[in-house]
């Protein structure tokens, strides 16, 4: 073959630079890790020409099949294409054993913590969590008390935030228990990947995730209300207005299940039914993509229009599984992050394989003193907010928005959290032509039915901008296909 | 099927033939006009308007009334389709939504006022042709299922009650005593009428180009084999309604009944019955087609629910 282009320029590595941060490419020695060797001379080799040429039939890949996200705040949601990097993030067996084995532990753990906060409370008479930092997040549901889910299980699908820290471990920065999103980009950009990069593929050996939405719809039927065969699965959606909508159609279609909305479910004798032009049908799980807050009129928000009256009464009857269930986001309070690890050792008896990131609460006046002087070095993070927004990164921060956080911190402590400043990992990207590290997390998704399911794999956010420390799509991320390696 | 996906194909479908409908005839009076018309224009706007649908009688007051009624018909039916697709999305092919999608943007830019005042024609003719093409997309890369059938009911009955409110317009102006519809100005009308529905092409293949009201009347009233008749479009209608009924497994009796009383009314009554009293005729068809209408909210998308549950 002769290519018709200037084979002699190739991706530029000029502007890449290794310092304290863990890199995910470049081993201590300045040389590419073992993993990452056949990427390496890929992009050595590659033209440059050819690499702009894949960066864009990717572009065009992802803006055709409209895998867009809504960016709230400026003029009423502007629709973006979710960008995406060329390069994938590699991560060997090994790493991702100890990941799969932490997360394992972790969801067991918080299953149990929900299970037993919602019913007996032992871990709060034994003094595991405050029970302040329990019952005045406002996520707790004194609605759930005294109710036992299908099964115990509480959370069946999490997304959890990993970082990997300078001496090259994983670390948990945030649980999602409640509605996490961003499956539907892990597997889309894997489809791409695919068809960019045949050739790495098969010399890396990449593990396969093209099982999720099975494994998914197998979550949900494991947890069929008094286990009823042949469940009718739904997934309930906030609308087409939602950022997310487009994951919603995505795994509807993907799982062959109906997608609905609200208004297409009405409530009868406490049986939840939907409304088909054959008659109602009556629904028996809900992965919905709702928040608590709006899923039910009557018991939660009065004027939500997105949820279906009678509903929390049809699942307390037991009529109808809520996947999630009703106040998970307990768990992943910001706050009572801090107690995980003591979370684990009370429920299983054992140490945390994935260890927490060191977490200051605001409501403990020693540390409240303690970061309201450092917090020019700390990320300060209001406990119930998530996408990136209400954070402050003091290294990053100016005068004024410390002095805003200060008087937010004095005025509503338990809202705070404050973190160190950590150097995560970083990964190359493909930039305009040239190579240059990025910072990165990793949100592997884990599916908790009959068994736990973790799909090899997951999405990882990059910080584009760069210098970022900020990953979330809505703050100028992007995201990378994740290869986990036989 | 969801009742709220049914609807919406339905009145997706509803409005882009709207659209398309409203486009022609613009087009074919726009056309007119040029030509014809001194002044005002005299009756013909109100005439028009009142074929699109209109109950405002300020609509068809002048030239400039009825320009800006037809042109915010089309670009708001455009973008009510448009709308009901984007509830949808997963349900039609992406090719039919691509088509809707650039519809509306085309018509955005080419439908704005001044320039629609400039260049009408480029609506008319993209409408049109864009309603042709999406239905050609939608017939090669949609499963003909239960949604198909709905797109095809809601198209059918926005037709057919269009086509008895033109001929109803029309003949009420032109079919009288004294006038002559072989001069050149009521050749013309009797043209437009017939271009308004695309079928003098097919009009010339059946009769030749000898227009004479009763057989313009019969063509576009009772002819089994034109699309734009309100026969075929009944015709249609009902086999829609009949595969919906089989799929759904319901049995709406009352629905059966109408559409087949609106079908017995084409096939059996004699043309010199209809010519005496084509108004009433007209109105009948167009109120069959409201009981009709209402009937499939009543049997598949609004429905009582304790109705449903003591079925």
């Amino acid at each position: 073959m002769t290519p018709a282009f200037d084979t002699s320029q190739h991706a530029r590595f000029e502007d890449y630079w290794l310092d304290g941060a863990y890199d995910e490419m470049f081993g201590a020695d300045n040389l590419p890790r073992e993993h990452y060797r056949a990427l390496h001379e890929l992009l050595l080799e590659l033209p440059l020409a050819e690499m702009r040429r894949r960066k864009q039939s990717a572009d065009v890949s992802f803006l055709h099949q409209g895998i867009t996200f809504t960016v709230y705040g400026r003029e009423e949601g502007t629709e973006r294409i979710f960008p995406h990097d060329l390069l994938p993030r590699i991560i060997t067996s090994a790493e991702w054993e100890t990941i799969e084995r932490g997360l394992t532990q972790r969801i067991t753990a918080l299953n149990l913590f929900l299970c037993d906060i919602y019913n007996d409370s032992h871990s709060l008479d034994d003094g595991v969590v405050p029970r302040e930092i329990v019952y005045s997040c406002k996520h707790f549901r004194r609605q759930m008390r005294g109710f036992s889910v299908p099964k115990n299980i509480y959370v069946a699908v999490v997304g959890t935030d990993l970082i990997r820290l300078p001496n090259g471990r994983f670390v948990v920065l945030e649980d999602n228990l409640r509605v996490p999103s961003g499956v539907s980009y892990m597997l889309t950009s894997r489809q791409v990947m695919k068809r960019i990069f045949p050739e790495l593929f098969r010399k890396a050996g990449v593990r396969s995730i093209d099982h999720y939405s099975e494994s998914l719809l197998a979550t949900l039927r494991a947890l069929s209300p008094q286990g009823r065969p042949d469940p009718n699965i739904v997934l309930l959606t906030p609308g087409i207005y939602n950022s997310a909508y487009f994951e919603h159609a995505f795994l509807a279609r993907q799982m062959g299940i109906e997608l609905v909305e609200g208004r297409d479910l009405t409530v009868h004798d406490n049986q939840v039914y939907m409304r088909t032009t054959a008659g109602l049908r009556r629904v028996d799980v809900i992965y919905r993509r709702v928040d608590d807050d709006f899923i039910d009129p009557l018991t939660f928000r009065p004027e939500s229009t997105l949820g279906v009256p009678g509903l929390f009464n049809a699942y307390r009857a037991g009529n109808v599984t809520l996947s999630n269930a009703i106040g998970t986001g307990v768990a992943d309070d910001k706050a009572l992050y801090a107690y995980v690890p003591r979370i684990i050792k009370y429920f299983l008896n054992q140490d945390p394989i994935l260890d927490n990131v060191e977490t200051f609460l605001c409501s403990e006046p020693t540390e409240r003193a303690h970061v309201l002087d450092r917090l020019d070095r700390y990320v300060v993070k209001a406990v119930g907010e998530s996408g990136g927004y209400g954070m402050l990164i003091g290294p990053y921060s100016t005068a004024e928005e410390r002095e805003e956080f200060r008087r937010r911190i004095q005025s509503d402590p338990r809202n705070y959290i404050a973190q160190p400043t950590l150097q995560f990992s970083r990964a190359p990207c493909f930039l305009d032509g040239s190579v240059e590290p990025r910072h990165v997390d990793l949100r592997p998704y884990v599916l908790y039915g009959d068994k736990i399911t973790i799909v090899p794999g997951g999405l990882t956010r990059v910080a584009l901008r760069k210098g970022s420390l900020v990953v979330n799509s809505s703050q100028g991320g992007g995201s990378k296909d994740t290869w986990v390696l036989h | 099927m969801l009742s709220r996906v049914a609807d919406s194909l339905y009145w997706m479908s509803r409005y882009l033939e709207r659209a398309e409908y409203t486009s022609r005839t613009m087009g074919v009076h726009l056309n007119l006009m040029l030509e014809h018309d001194i002044g005002s224009g005299g009756s013909r706007w109100p005439r028009v308007v009142t074929a699109l649908g209109s109950q405002d009688k300020t609509d068809g007051e002048d030239f400039a009334a009825a320009e800006s009624y037809g042109l915010s018909q089309i670009v708001n039916s455009i973008g009510a389709a448009r709308e009901n697709a984007r509830q949808v999305r997963e349900q039609i092919s992406s090719e039919m939504w691509e088509e809707l999608n650039r519809l509306f943007h085309e018509s955005k830019r080419i439908g704005a006022p001044e320039r629609f005042r400039a260049q009408p024609f480029d609506l008319v003719h993209t409408a049109c042709e864009s309603a042709h093409l999406f239905h050609g997309i939608t017939d090669s890369t949609m499963l003909h299922g239960e949604g198909w059938q709905f797109i095809q009911a809601g198209r059918f009955i926005e037709r057919v009650q269009h086509t008895a409110r033109l001929v109803d317009a029309h003949f009420e102006e032109f079919h009288r005593p004294g006038l002559d519809p072989a001069s050149a100005a009521e050749h013309m009308e009797w043209l437009g009428l017939l271009r308004s529905c695309t079928a003098f092409e097919a009009y010339c293949k059946v009769y030749t180009a000898e227009l004479r009201p009763e057989r313009v009347a019969e063509f576009l009233l009772l002819n089994a084999e034109f699309p734009h008749s309100v026969r075929f479009g009944v015709e249609r209608l009902g086999r829609a309604l009949d595969a919906i009924n089989q799929a759904t497994a319901r049995k709406s009796d009352r629905l059966a009944k109408q559409a087949g009383r609106l079908a017995a009314a084409l096939s059996y009554t004699p043309l010199e019955e209809i010519m005496s009293s084509l108004h009433e005729f007209s109105a009948n068809i167009r109120r069959l087609c409201g009981q009709i209408h209402a009937g499939i909210y009543q049997v598949y998308i609004a429905y009582p629910i304790e109705a449903a549950l003591g079925a």
